[in-house]
């Protein structure tokens, strides 16, 4: 009896595991590492800067990469440069405008051309860049790494499975109306934007 | 007050270079914040940091040399008080 119960409680198990719900990634991250940095290199100087302020949830799957959904949200206001009064302008009416335009978001609707070997997943996540209140749709080269019951590693009370994402992607700042009249040759138009993200699915 | 101009020109511009050497001898503007990288072993992310810190850029150098450069432009309207004004008389 015992025998034949075996197989099915072992079939029973691999059957929650496909069918289990996805992931849901929350990236408010406690430690502080998540950043994002942008670079506009122009001809007479190239200005460096990031942003720590992020959040937002990502529902990832598994067993099934393609299908995450999900949006990250970074606090326009969290965005910084070494120099004060550069900073000042990035914040200010003329540039990024942070106090009518608090968020920059990405709402990501799918995952396209996805390639997963072992816990890596590398695809074009396709979704709405918005940033100074003006929304774009954008297909941005991700990689993901699924770290399973690693939450524990970096929050010691808590356990649970780890998605890091890292991505590289560029836009430009004409697209979103941010000071498209300054001149490019000091400020480029092009800013390249790298995100390095560690969001948390904790189990209770 | 010439010489005390002048001293003070070469003092300032000195200081600024020194200064800007010391720093790092950054070629962008001033900077106020440094970055700082730290390695999250669990990820494999980098996370960003900034504290405060000070790296003079060129344009803290152009400031400190134009002060100077005027500083020792203005002694030019001073007189030598060591030089006794000479007066010539003509016979």
């Amino acid at each position: 009896m015992k025998t034949k119960l075996i197989p099915l409680v072992i079939l029973a198990g691999m059957a929650g595991q496909i069918l289990a719900d996805p992931l849901a990634f929350d990236f408010k991250d406690p430690k502080g590492v998540n950043n994002a940095v942008f670079k506009l290199d122009a001809p007479l100087e190239a200005i460096n800067g990031s942003a720590s302020g992020i959040s937002g949830t990502i529902t990832f799957d598994p067993a099934a990469p393609a299908g995450t959904t999900g949006k990250i949200v970074v606090d326009a206001k969290s965005l910084t440069v070494p120099n004060p009064m550069m900073k000042d302008h990035l914040l200010g009416a003329q540039w990024l405008d942070v106090e009518k335009n608090p968020e920059i978001t990405f709402a990501l609707k799918q995952l396209k051309n996805v390639a997963t070997k072992g816990n890596e997943t590398v695809a074009v996540a396709e979704g709405t860049f918005t940033l100074k209140g003006t929304s774009k749709d954008l297909n941005v080269p991700v990689k993901l790494t699924y770290l399973k019951d690693k939450l524990s590693q970096r929050v010691p009370n808590l356990k649970g499975d780890l998605l890091v994402v890292r991505a590289n992607f560029a836009i430009k700042r004409s697209d979103f109306g941010i000071n498209p009249g300054a001149p490019q040759d000091k400020v480029s138009d092009e800013i390249q934007v790298t995100l390095s993200l560690a969001g948390a699915a904790a189990q209770p | 007050m010439k010489r005390l101009l002048r001293w003070s020109a070469l003092v300032l511009a000195i200081a600024a270079v020194t200064t800007w050497l010391a720093t790092g001898a950054h070629r962008g503007w001033t900077q106020t914040e440094v970055s700082v990288k730290t390695l999250d072993e669990v990820t494999g992310l980098e996370g960003i940091t900034t504290r405060p810190g000070f790296m003079a850029g060129v344009d803290f150098l152009g400031a400190a040399l134009a002060v100077a450069g005027a500083l020792a432009g203005l002694s030019v309207f001073f007189r030598n008080p060591n030089i006794p004004e000479q007066t010539q008389t003509l016979r």
